[in-house]
């Protein structure tokens, strides 16, 4: 599969790291400061590469128990959730706890059918395939919830008096939120809607290229492609509804009230 | 029986010790204005809010003609004791939008937005026939008062609970709303109440058959201060 993958040597890499430090230099000159971030960041990529290329390595192994698979995923998982809670300028208790069920039931729902119904790899949670794609899946999703639910808390924050005004008249919850809801549910998907648009056009994805890279015939890149990127929706769409409605049920009663003071600002 | 009635309405500021609002219980019987006046912070909103049942509370109960409001009625229940907030949101680029909002809400399933009955009401509080058509964002805090009344007065409801309704009012317009009001009662005496929350003492007296006084989450007849 990869036989026409050109093999990076040591010295290869370190014609690339010249390329860098050309940066670094550049920004002396220019006095823009930023070249002691820009090592730094290089330096983080580097270890964070070199890392999680061990762990892949070993997870990758052909005998590798399910259970370790797993556990891999599930710290991922939650990763995704907290990094999608921190995002937002206001917080409610347990938005954590909702952004973390909801990037882990969405994003392990369409994983799980992408393995055992489209891919169909054997065993169907093989870490070559499960660990990658539920990656991507989480990125995106993770992109999706944070921005669907930043929405959410700063409308109803800003927009309290038209709730409560609507619930003095008589409506429901529901109906009293509904709009601030389908608004936050759509600001979520935004990205990835755009992503697909453009798809081929502006951007070859990053899996795409590294499938042509490594010499796959560009068709099958393609089919790969197109799966992934119907994965991602789905699990984009299910995320953010599933925490924008998580979100909801937080913020009113069974009564019909509004809970703002459960809406802090960071 | 009174018409409604909030009994030992109590509630508290999370993790804090001190009431605000302290077990107040309050009878609203039919065909009267109450009025209940008292400093900023006393607690007057929050004892409105939680006899439309907006905010949940520590204590108490509050009962229309007799029945406590029920858990799944909410939103009923509001139909008919109709809270209008200070500063009311509109909802609608024009006044005639604003006004037809409510009719889109499942509760009004099948009941349609009166035009000359709102343009009537308009013309008692001095408003020009154009005023249906004018944009919310271009009417002043007075004109946004008397659009939020009227569209509550025009849903029918049983208790109207009025927060401050003519703030931001001239005086000769806010004795427009007095009037109006106090005929709106006298309509349908039997069915119809309101309590009226203002900080204006003269207003109160003006209004109050038997005025009230809100001090740091305590009622009491107005007298007695």
């Amino acid at each position: 599969m990869n036989g026409d993958l050109i093999e990076l040597s040591l010295g290869q890499l370190g014609v690339a790291t010249t390329l860098i430090v050309a940066s670094a230099l550049l920004s002396i000159v220019l006095r823009l400061g930023l070249h002691g971030r820009l090592l730094w960041a290089s330096l983080r990529c580097v270890v964070q590469l070199l890392l999680i290329g061990m762990v892949l390595k070993w997870v990758f192994a052909p005998d590798r128990a399910w259970y370790v698979i797993f556990s891999l995923a599930m710290a991922m998982t939650v990763i995704a959730g907290v990094v999608a809670m921190g995002r937002g300028e206001r917080r409610y208790p347990g938005m954590g706890l909702d952004s973390v069920v909801a990037i882990w039931a969405c994003s392990w729902l369409v994983t799980g059918v992408a393995l055992a119904a489209v891919v169909r790899p054997d065993p169907w949670y093989r870490a070559q395939y499960a660990i990658p794609m539920l990656g991507m899946i989480l990125h995106n999703t993770l992109n999706g919830v944070s921005l669907g639910l930043n929405r959410f808390c700063g409308e109803m924050a800003q927009r309290r008096t038209e709730i409560e005004t609507l619930l003095a008249l008589g409506a429901t919850r529901w109906e009293a939120a509904r709009e601030i809801v389908q608004q936050s549910i759509r600001t979520g998907l935004i990205p990835t809607i755009n992503a697909m648009t453009v798809m081929g056009i502006v951007s070859l994805p990053g899996m795409m290229t590294g499938q042509l890279l490594s010499g796959v015939d560009p068709n099958m890149a393609v089919r790969y492609q197109v799966a992934i990127m119907f994965f991602i929706a789905a699990a984009s769409t299910l995320g953010t509804a599933g925490v924008v409605l998580l979100g909801y049920r937080r913020l009113f009663n069974a009564d019909h009230q509004f809970l703002p003071d459960r809406l802090a600002a960071k | 029986m009174p018409l409604l009635e909030a009994v030992g309405i109590a509630r508290r500021a999370p993790r804090a010790e001190a009431w605000l609002v302290d077990h107040v219980s309050l009878a609203v019987p039919a065909g009267r204005i109450i009025g209940v006046s008292g400093p900023s912070g006393s607690g007057k909103t929050l004892l409105l809010r939680a006899m439309a049942m907006l905010d949940p509370v520590d204590a108490g109960e509050v009962r229309l003609r007799g029945e406590p409001a029920r858990r799944d009625r909410v939103p009923g229940f509001r139909s008919q004791v109709a809270y209008l907030h200070q500063r009311p949101a509109l909802l609608g680029q024009t006044v005639r939008e604003a006004l037809a909002r409510p009719y889109a809400i499942a509760l009004r399933r099948g009941q349609r937005f009166d035009t000359n009955r709102a343009e009537a009401m308009f013309q008692t509080l001095g408003r020009d026939t154009g005023f249906l058509d004018k944009k919310t964002g271009d009417l002043s805090g007075g004109e946004a008062q008397i659009a939020a009344l009227v569209r509550t007065a025009a849903l029918d409801p049983t208790v109207l609970l009025l927060d401050e309704p003519t703030s931001a009012l001239d005086p000769a317009t806010a004795q427009a709303v007095e009037r109006w009001l106090v005929d709106w009662i006298a309509a349908a005496p039997d069915g119809r109440a309101i309590v009226w929350v203002s900080h204006d003492a003269a207003q109160v007296e003006r209004l109050g058959i038997a005025p009230w006084r809100m001090c740091a989450g305590r009622l009491s007849a107005g007298d007695e201060t």
